[in-house]
């Protein structure tokens, strides 16, 4: 019983490291590193690009990065957007997949309300600053 | 023996930075006598002590001294010996020793040239400069020793990153830690003022030239890291508002804002309390920068969790510093008077105006900076990115950009607007008819469409100060701030009209093939391989035609592969005319056979970082102007003082 297990445990770590090397040495997605022909929509495509977070990188787009995985993504955009999906629809499908933090745009929502909520706090202090600097002697 | 060298010089200059803070606190109870008198020396002392341990740290790398365990980490043999060099630096220890090094020179600097503050607010100053430095050794020498020597000598160094190896890393790191940490005499100024009470136009002419050369190498390593980052990445990309730049951005917002108001506490003796602010902002916003980029934090919340020792050190430095000078100022501030008053339409207006939206347009960054790696901490991650600061940061900067063209033709204390009614109007009506104009061009995004509207009258407006006056005679300060002002307007230019008109083109080409790129025409020619002294690369030749014209120009875009440590990085190849640059990347070969190119044409956009460097070359020529009527007023100073002891001895006989 133990052998058997055991014996589970080594095809499934050989099959899933087959797979993922398998993973690594795939062509590139063919979207990847193509443009759509429509113009109008590959510009479409490549806005939506921009605003996205390439996973495995520091603080670049799938727009800007040459790894695996951000082509994969730009494949999934350009596809979707040449099937006719929208941006958002676009973008609320990849948020599904992995989180809020693959949008470089922040939505509205319990946690990120500060983000929107300061600025006007901080249009009001200014305001208030300028008027108290420069009002009352104008 | 020079590492033991070096990490003797210091624990020295520590010691020294120890030294001066008791003798300048002493001093300022005013018991200490012959005490008072070391300051200057002491602080000199450090300086120097510091540039030795520097020096020693720099020999280490030029040797490739394989028994220290920096080197082993970060440099490798067969490393070219300009990469040597940078490698010194090209790390957290060594970077951490430049910052030190920088400090304490700059500490020295002031010592050594300063006379024409009250002795006092000088000492604690000093004192100050000292406190803040002694923070910095103490994570050095117990946190980050650059000196640590291994068990063993290793037979070979781990090498540089391979993205690292590129001209950029020998200038853009001291240029950029110049600029951070020369921001500290701001701050050590503006806490020596606050604990003396003395804040007038003399402290904000003492600070500002300080001030200046800090933001100078501040804006020129902003814009040589930018454009660093456009060809070393291989996307186009200039900017990406990635928190380490934003790291960077946040004092150099801070530095414009107080190198503004202190002109306006120079020139009228007004804003006391928010230029002293600002000065403590300033540096502020640098620890931060550090903060974010030395503790791990950025690479995610948990490795900063896992290894929290670094991090937690500056955490404390940063909340006893800012902490500390910003209770300081919460005590002080209403000792300060007011200063003069200004009506709203003044020069002094338009500064005040400019001054909060710099600020507010800090505050953005900040809170989109640091607001991620908060709800991390909480479980919640979330990304802030261009969608949010530019148009968030442009609710600020519009206004600021609209003011900043009338701001200089403005009077000091009180103007009529009808003054400047005509001006005004030529300025607003071009800036009307280009947002016209370009409406009925091509679609564009409402950015983009702005920027490059309101840049043409910006430029225009930032020469309207000269009219009318003696360009001869005219201070070269003025000068100075014409030239950053009208650079300001083209780097604007460049930036809106590289999202606006950038062509991209993604081809698989065979070789022969010829690819269209905008007015381009680029030909596949070869795809040879070459070697360079620690990788090797497939580099694609490629001729370039520009519309219909007869010669072709050649590049050639490389993709490298490094060995020590093994890495791919994109060589990109420029091409530059006026009107802007020709982008080329190499990518692999598809499995028929092609080569993947990746092309763009960018027009304009070489105009961000030469408007970058005309900000920097403007806040030179006021730099020059400020110093040299410095020392004229000076050397008439010694005139008048040797005619009146001339005088006495005359009358006394």
């Amino acid at each position: 019983m133990r052998l058997l297990s055991a014996l589970c445990l080594a095809i499934s770590l050989l099959l899933s490291g087959a797979a993922l090397s398998a993973q690594d040495s795939m062509p590139p997605a063919p979207y990847a590193y193509r443009q759509l022909d429509d113009p109008d929509k590959e510009a479409e495509a490549k806005a939506l690009m921009e605003t996205l977070r390439c996973l495995k990188c520091q603080g670049q787009s799938i727009a800007d990065s040459d790894a695996p995985m951000a082509g994969d993504m730009r494949h999934q955009v350009r596809t979707r957007i040449e099937a006719g999906e929208s941006p958002d629809e676009i973008r609320d499908w990849l948020v599904e997949r992995y989180g809020d933090y693959v949008s470089f745009a922040p939505r509205f929502d319990g946690a990120t309300w500060p983000l929107f909520a300061l600025p006007v706090v901080i249009v009001a202090l200014a305001l208030g600053l300028l008027w108290r600097r420069l009002g009352r002697r104008g | 023996m020079i590492a033991e060298f070096g990490l003797a010089a210091l624990w020295l200059a520590a010691a020294l930075a120890g030294l001066q803070l008791f003798a300048g606190a002493i001093a300022l109870k005013g018991r200490a006598g012959e005490l008072s008198r070391l300051v200057r020396p002491v602080a000199v002392m450090q300086g120097a002590l510091t540039a030795v341990s520097f020096a020693a740290l720099v020999m280490l790398f030029l040797r490739t001294d394989l028994s220290v365990k920096l080197v082993v980490a970060n440099s490798h043999s067969a490393k070219p010996f300009i990469y040597k060099l940078a490698g010194t630096w090209g790390n957290h220890e060594g970077s951490m020793l430049l910052w030190v090094t920088v400090m304490a020179g700059m500490g020295a600097l002031i010592a050594l040239l300063e006379r024409r503050l009250p002795e006092r607010t000088m000492l604690a100053t000093l004192a100050t400069q000292a406190f803040v430095g002694l923070g910095f050794y103490a994570f050095l020498l117990f946190s980050s020793n650059p000196f640590e020597r291994l068990p063993m000598p290793a037979a070979e160094g781990m090498g540089l990153n391979p993205l690292l190896q590129d001209i950029g890393l020998a200038f853009h790191p001291p240029t950029l830690y110049l600029g951070y940490v020369g921001l500290s005499v701001a701050f050590s100024f503006a806490v020596g003022a606050l604990l003396t009470g003395e804040v007038g136009p003399t402290f904000a002419r003492v600070m500002r030239p300080w001030v200046l050369g800090a933001w100078i190498f501040l804006t020129i390593g902003i814009t040589a890291g930018s454009y660093w980052a456009y060809y070393e990445l291989g996307w186009g990309g200039w900017w990406f508002w990635d928190p380490v730049e934003n790291a960077s951005l946040m004092p150099w917002l801070a530095g414009t804002a107080l190198l503004h108001s202190a002109s306006v506490l120079a020139a009228r003796d007004a804003l006391r309390a928010w230029t002293v602010m600002l000065g403590v902002v300033a540096f502020s916003m640098s620890m931060i920068g550090t903060f974010l980029v030395r503790s791990g934090i950025l690479t995610s919340v948990h490795a900063f969790a896992v290894d929290p020792e670094r991090g937690s050190f500056i955490l404390v430095l940063l909340a006893i510093y800012i902490g500390g000078a910003l209770t300081l100022f919460a005590l002080k501030a209403g000792s300060i008077a007011e200063g003069a008053r200004f009506s709203a339409t003044s020069r002094e207006g338009a500064l005040v105006f400019n001054n909060v939206m710099l600020s507010a347009i800090l505050g953005i960054v900040l809170l989109g900076t640091l607001y991620p790696l908060l709800t991390e901490a909480f479980g919640v991650k979330v990304s802030v990115g261009p969608p949010y600061f530019n148009p968030v940061g442009a609710i600020f900067a519009v206004p600021m950009l609209v003011v900043m063209a009338v701001g200089p033709l403005l009077r000091w204390r009180r103007d009529a607007f009808a003054r400047v009614r005509k001006s005004v109007i030529f300025v607003g009506l071009i800036f009307a008819l280009l947002l016209a104009v370009l409406l009925f061009w091509r679609p564009m995004g409402l950015l983009p469409w702005l920027g490059m509207a309101l840049s043409v009258p910006l430029a225009v407006a930032s020469v309207l100060p000269l009219r009318g006056r003696n360009l001869g005679h005219l201070p070269l300060s003025v000068w100075g701030m014409v030239v950053a002002h009208f650079g300001l307007a083209l780097a604007l230019f460049g930036m809106a009209a590289d999202s606006a008109l950038t062509v991209e083109k993604l081809a698989a080409a065979r070789i022969g093939d010829s690819t269209k790129v905008g007015p381009w025409t680029v030909t596949l020619d070869s795809v040879e391989p070459v070697a360079g002294p620690n990788w090797i690369a497939l580099e694609g030749r490629m001729s370039a035609t520009y519309r219909d014209k007869a010669e072709s120009s050649v590049i050639a875009p490389q993709a490298r592969s490094f060995w020590a440590p093994p890495q791919q990085t994109t060589e990109s190849a420029l091409l530059t005319r006026w009107n802007g640059q020709l982008y080329a990347v190499l990518g692999d070969e598809t499995e028929d056979g092609r080569w993947q190119l990746r092309l763009w044409w960018k027009p304009f956009v070489t105009c961000i970082w030469f408007g970058g460097l005309l900000v920097a070359l403007g806040g030179f020529l006021a730099l020059l102007g400020r110093v040299a009527v410095d020392l004229r007023r000076r050397v008439a100073v010694r005139k008048i003082a040797a005619r009146k002891e001339e005088l006495e001895k005359v009358q006394g006989r």
